[in-house]
């Protein structure tokens, strides 16, 4: 059973048709991801999948049940976490603080549990434990909103461009994580990304969307296969 | 001097037509404010011109102006200091001039000053001679040593601070206890240690809308107001007393900043501070115009004045039923009983604030109210309720206000509008960021400097405000970011804590 799906969703901006109609899903224990250039869409969709914005017409469900229409705070308490694009830590805040703040629509009774499964994840982040998170490096920070998000016992992680500004040995670092948590925590994930060739190496499948619409989808070695895929996202990158 | 600046020298012709700009500057602001003054004369009201002191006002700028050219040129560090020294004696002659509202010509009273007496003589050139050692050694540059020196001084200072906080904290509860004591029959030292404690709790009130929750508001003296009114109509109409009180004006202020978090939710920064200014003035311009209810312009007067705990009065005719504080405790009566009690209440209003504070900020919300300050994108999307959060920010706050308006209003026996002016609400904000946001002990460093300060100097009448504003330029050039501004982990994990002093024992 698919665990998010997506029906023919539609997003605005004002009068800017972000989103037309998509309509795709991800099932239990899989990785998926989303690739597309500069402005297709993809941060919009993984936002409508938070509620913010919402989606004008179409359903969002999250296991059979409706959350299109769901304010952004309560679809986190149903399991889905969010690591945003840009990272979006609190700067000024502790390593351990942002921690915190992933928790807590968690019982406190898992707090040190999940702290140190996320140590395990991230070693670095606990060196790092009482830094203000705002004067780690990128990939350090990129590592704390993971971890943030996996706080929150998710049982649906979504990602924004994890890659986003880091350097590639950090970033395979990462994505190694990434399938990590989705083999041994046994959390779906779906991952919205430009790194297109990492991304469908990584990714059970996988989705190509341009300008508000899906194109192509389809296992993601299939994909890296393709040859439009190769042309457009990765030819002269890799 | 330095060579360092030799390569940059300026024309002649650029430094007059700097000196000219400036010039034109000073008379373009000195020639309404200096210029023209209203003079009253038998006949009437007459405006007098008095351009001597626009004259000096000018002189005095172009020379001050030429001596940080000297500066920025590295000619010499004597001229500077003597340049520095007459732009400081042009502006004691315009404070003086300004002074004796006279419109005719008189010659320079520095002039007057200095060779009137042999005494004068001396208080002048030593004057004179203090000015010019200042000028001269603080234009000294800097070795980097010292530089080096003087950072290494401050971060000391940070670091003593940082590891002492619950020290200093303590050593300041128990100063502001024995207070009374030190100054027990001194009236106006208690009055002003009142007057400050109120500002203080304010000033933490407020601290945990603007400092934790980060949202800024400039109408928070609405919140004092409503605790005010609260309190005094209740007492007026329902004959309720203080203490009962009390808490219904914490209610009533709760609700009001409910009330004034709501059509707010989605504003932040300038546009939220313009709404909670506007809000601010609308509670004011109610209490005066609705004169049924709050008396208007007239205010509420003969408030209640608290009992003790209602067991005893403070007065000292006691009416019948209940009995004298001081045939209570077996002393003599004292007017100064009920100013010393006023005292130790809104001390222990003021440390429920800041206790209640900083369990809130080891508390989830204190800590969502932290992260939301951050970012809001963020926090929505860890499933936490914004509108939730920034409501329960906005009615403990307020909540806070109200109580230290309800004794206000009890302290005073009078209130009215004029009380709750926008100015209040400048100097409780300017309280909380000048003690740098979010910190406890620097609110009330900032409230003895902002409150404490121009009452205890009120003999210098009108200079007080512009050393004042003086002083606030110095802390922004020093401390831009307050008085003790930097902001620790609220809490630091065992471990690391464990591991700290593992390292400090090696």
């Amino acid at each position: 059973m698919s665990m998010l799906k997506i029906e023919g969703v539609h997003t605005f901006y004002g009068n800017i048709e972000a989103l037309r109609g998509i309509d795709m899903e991800v099932n239990e224990g899989e990785i998926v991801t989303l690739i597309g250039a500069n402005g297709a869409g993809k941060t919009t969709l993984l936002m409508t999948c938070c509620g913010s914005p919402q989606a004008t017409k179409g359903r969002i469900l999250f296991e059979g049940q409706d959350i299109s229409r769901m304010p952004t705070h309560e679809i986190c308490h149903l399991g889905i976490q969010q690591s945003p694009e840009g990272r979006r830590i609190f700067p000024r805040m502790s390593v351990h603080e942002n921690l915190q703040m992933g928790a807590s629509t968690q019982d406190p009774k898992y707090f040190d549990d999940d702290l140190e499964m996320v140590f395990d994840l991230f070693p670095r982040l606990k060196e790092r434990i009482s830094q203000r998170a705002g004067t780690m490096s990128g990939g350090e920070q990129q590592m704390l909103a993971i971890g943030r998000a996996l706080m929150g016992r998710p049982r649906l992680l979504l990602l924004d461009e994890p890659s986003l500004g880091i350097a590639p040995l950090v970033v395979k670092q990462i994505f190694e994580t990434i399938k990590k948590i989705n083999r041994e925590k046994k959390v779906t994930v779906f991952l919205v990304e430009q790194n297109a060739f990492h991304a469908l190496k990584l990714a059970h499948r996988g989705y190509v969307m341009v300008n508000g619409n899906i194109t192509l989808s389809g296992t993601g070695a299939e994909l890296l296969a393709n040859p439009e895929v190769r042309a457009a996202y990765l030819e002269g990158g890799h | 001097m330095s060579s360092a600046f030799a390569s940059s020298r300026t024309s002649g012709s650029e430094i007059v037509k700097e000196l000219a700009f400036f010039a034109v500057i000073a008379l373009l602001m000195s020639v309404m404010i200096l210029g023209v003054e209203t003079v009253d004369r038998p006949t009437g009201l007459e405006l007098a011109v008095r351009w001597d002191l626009v004259l000096i006002a000018i002189g005095s700028t172009v020379i001050g102006r030429l001596a940080l050219i000297v500066r920025r040129e590295g000619i010499s560090r004597l001229a500077q200091a003597i340049l520095i020294t007459l732009a400081a004696v042009c502006v004691f002659e315009m404070f003086v001039r300004f002074r004796e509202m006279d419109d005719r010509w008189a010659p320079p009273v520095v002039l007057d000053m200095a060779f009137g007496s042999v005494s004068s003589m001396i208080v002048t050139l030593c004057f004179l001679a203090i000015v010019f050692a200042i000028a001269y050694f603080s234009m000294k540059e800097k070795s980097a040593a010292e530089v080096d020196e003087s950072t290494k001084l401050s971060s000391k200072i940070q670091v003593a601070y940082r590891s002492n906080t619950k020290k200093i904290g303590l050593i300041g509860i128990i100063f502001f206890i024995i207070f009374p004591f030190l100054f027990g029959e001194n009236r106006s030292a208690i009055d002003l240690a009142t007057l400050v404690m109120i500002y203080i709790m304010l000033g933490w009130g407020l601290n945990i809308v603007v400092g934790l929750a980060g949202l800024l508001d400039l109408g928070y003296v609405a919140f004092y107001a409503v605790g005010a009114y609260s309190y005094a109509l209740l007492s007026q109409n329902f004959d309720l007393s203080f203490w009962l009180c009390l808490p219904l004006a914490g209610i009533f202020a709760a609700s009001f900043g409910i009330v004034l978090g709501f059509p707010v939710l989605r504003l932040r920064g300038d546009y939220l501070a313009i709404v909670t200014l506007g809000f601010g003035e609308i509670i004011r311009v109610v209490l005066i115009n609705w004169y049924d209810l709050t008396g208007g312009p007239d205010g509420i007067s003969s408030i209640e004045r608290p009992s003790f705990f209602g067991l005893a009065e403070f007065s000292r005719r006691v009416p019948e039923g209940s009995i004298g504080f001081g045939d209570l405790m077996g002393i003599e009566y004292s007017s100064m009983h009920r100013l010393i009690f006023l005292y130790y209440l809104i001390l222990a209003l003021a440390l429920v604030t800041n206790f209640v504070t900083m369990r809130l900020r080891k508390l989830p919300i204190g800590r969502a109210w932290e992260a939301l300050r951050e970012d809001e994108i963020a926090c929505r999307s860890l499933g936490i309720n914004p509108t939730n959060t920034k409501l329960s920010a906005f009615a403990i706050g307020a909540m806070f206000g109200g109580f230290a308006g309800a004794f206000f209003a009890t302290r005073q026996g009078f209130i009215s509008p004029e009380s709750f002016t926008f100015l209040e609400s400048a100097v409780i904000l300017a309280i909380v960021v000048m003690g740098g946001m979010g910190s406890q002990i620097g609110v009330v460093l900032a409230a003895v400097v902002m409150i404490g300060f121009p009452e205890m100097f009120r003999e210098l009448a009108e200079y007080r405000m512009l050393i004042f504003g003086a002083g606030m330029v110095a802390i922004m050039l020093w401390r831009p970011r307050g008085l003790l501004s930097f902001r620790d982990p609220t809490i630091l994990l065992n471990m690391s804590k464990k591991e700290k002093v593992a390292g400090e024992a090696k």
